[in-house]
């Protein structure tokens, strides 16, 4: 049941998008998600929706691949898009009881899905053609300037590094932890949601004791190799703008001016 | 010329405290150790759990420093903070647990780890990269997710990430103790391979005298101490004596002990399969 977390993913494949620079793709995801917002009519959204096919399109990732990103918010935007269509006040179509719904409130709940939606995949097209270590990069990168306010910004980037390195191998240990308790008659599996946490107790505690034991040898591992931080080191990957580069950028640029029209439209 | 590794009545205390920091015990993890290893040659350092072996490989990479004595790494004192760095670049360290040392999430990254942290220019990086996993056998899996290999891959990638950071000296501390059989010879090989062609000097510390065979010099240690020292052939000959410091001869060697105890004239220093079968016929040829 662990075995389902997913983080970080990553799809292989040799595409144009999954070569671009990843502060392309950082730079670039933030943009779109912030568009999202931005957008008010219909033609915005088809617009959004037709870049995102583009992009889709060029980075040979299966539709369906991108569309599972979406099951976890299922319920959400269930959620959300009942609220919005009931309680949207405006031209009453249909009631009954305390239940009304209006033209209004249908326009907004079918946006509403859509921005989820678009806000979802469009940001899990990032992760699935960025290796882990490419998007700490970047983001170590981008966040450079921060070194100035005195904010380890390697540092951090190291740490979500390794962090990703030890989730598969904390996994396989939870897992392992969890068989060798059940096999000592532990339940894990019956009891409403507070008895079952209350039942994880007893795995949590070995498995921090684990993870403690094992930072302290990847410490020595990595002094013993001659890690002191990120002064004075180099990059066996250094990240170079190259024209594809430049023609996302631009392409991205024509996406926000685009919206920018059909807004005013 | 100058001798890799020099240790003078070297020793090592660590505290034992209780709840409010007081010192309760104090443990003598080393206790006047002593010793040189020449420059090229193949080391096992013996010994059964608690006896001080890891914690004096941990000296030879300046990860612990000599509470008494002095040890000098490639004519470098380890006690002197401003010689660490240089003293971790000459002698590497390949650790025990596998998963635990290997940083990156892709095996060439991991392997390239070390240079970027020396500064290496990139393309040098990856040249050293490409040679180092070549030297190990690992070049075919320098896209993999060290999650997806066995113990003894991943092994040979961390041997390969210190190999790229081209040491004179490296320093294994228990490699194979979490391996399966397959995975430890090929281990060993790798090493002996790397000892032999690239004329690095290896210590090994090992509690599995099957491994040390091939070396050039063994040390037993014991609660602290060096036990005994000599020849690989020298040492299995004492079987009495490693039995009192809960070491085992390697099979070969106690088959031909426990035939000699039988009465069967088999040559004490037998090393491996090889002379134990040369033994046996020579006896049958002259009964």
């Amino acid at each position: 049941m662990l075995r389902d977390i997913t983080i970080g993913q990553y799809y292989p494949a040799q595409s144009v998008i999954h070569c671009l620079d990843p502060r392309v793709k950082i730079a670039g995801t933030l943009a779109y998600i912030i568009s999202l917002f931005w957008i008010s009519n219909i033609w915005g959204y088809v617009a959004a929706i037709l870049f995102f096919a583009f992009l889709v399109a060029l980075s040979k990732v299966p539709f369906s691949y991108i569309i599972r990103g979406l099951k976890p918010i299922l319920f959400l935007m269930a959620f959300t898009g009942l609220i919005n269509l009931f309680q949207t006040p405006g031209k009453t179509i249909w009631q009954w009881g305390i239940l009304q719904i209006s033209e209004n409130g249908i326009r907004t709940a079918i946006f509403l899905i859509l921005r989820l939606i678009l806000l979802v995949i469009g940001s899990s097209l990032m992760t699935l053609t960025t290796t882990p270590n490419q998007l700490t990069d970047g983001l170590e990168r981008l966040l450079r300037p921060l070194n100035r306010v005195h904010i380890p910004v390697h540092e951090v980037a190291m740490m979500m590094s390794i962090a990703l390195r030890f989730i598969p191998i904390l996994i396989e240990e939870a897992d392992k932890i969890m068989k060798a308790q059940m096999a000592r008659g532990a339940d894990f599996e019956s009891g409403n949601i507070f008895q079952r946490l209350r039942n994880m107790l007893p795995l949590l505690v070995p498995l921090f004791v684990s993870a403690a034991r094992r930072a302290n040898d990847l410490a020595y591992a990595m002094e013993a190799r001659c890690y002191c931080g990120g002064e004075g080191r180099t990059k066996m990957r250094p990240l170079r703008y190259s024209f594809a580069d430049l023609a996302a950028y631009s392409c991205m640029a024509v996406y926000l001016i685009l919206l920018f029209v059909l807004r005013r439209w | 010329m100058r001798p890799m590794i020099q240790a003078h009545e070297l020793a090592y205390e660590y505290f034992r405290r209780d709840e409010e920091g007081n010192v309760t015990e104090i443990k003598r993890a080393l206790d006047g150790i002593s010793l040189q290893v020449k420059a090229g040659d193949f080391i096992g350092i013996l010994g059964a759990n608690g006896s001080g072996k890891s914690t004096f490989a941990r000296h030879l990479n300046a990860l612990l420093v000599p509470s008494e004595g002095t040890l000098l790494v490639d004519g470098r004192d380890t006690g002197k903070e401003e010689n660490t760095f240089q003293i971790r670049q000459t002698a590497g360290m390949v650790f025990q647990n596998p998963d635990n040392q290997i940083i990156a999430n892709v095996v060439e990254e991991d392997v390239g780890f070390g240079p970027e942290n020396l500064g290496v220019p990139t393309e040098e990086i990856w040249r050293r990269v490409e040679e180092s996993l070549k030297s190990v056998g690992m070049y075919a899996y320098r896209k993999h997710s060290p999650n997806k290999l066995s113990g003894g891959q991943k092994q040979r990638v961390a041997i390969a990430g210190i190999l790229a950071m081209r040491p004179k000296c490296i320093i294994l501390d228990e490699p194979t103790a979490m391996l399966d059989p397959a995975g430890r010879s090929n281990v060993i090989e790798a090493m002996a391979q790397i000892n032999r062609e690239e004329n690095i000097t290896v210590i090994l510390i090992t509690h599995n005298m099957e491994e040390v065979v091939g070396a050039d010099y063994l040390y037993v240690m014991d609660e602290g101490k060096i036990g005994m020292e000599g020849t690989p052939r020298q040492i299995f000959t004492r079987a009495e004596e490693l039995e009192r410091y809960r070491l085992t001869l390697p099979e070969a060697a106690r088959m031909a002990l426990l035939l000699r105890q039988k009465g069967i004239p088999i040559p004490p220093d037998v090393l491996d399969r090889q002379e134990l079968i040369e033994g046996i016929l020579k006896c049958k040829y002259n009964t």
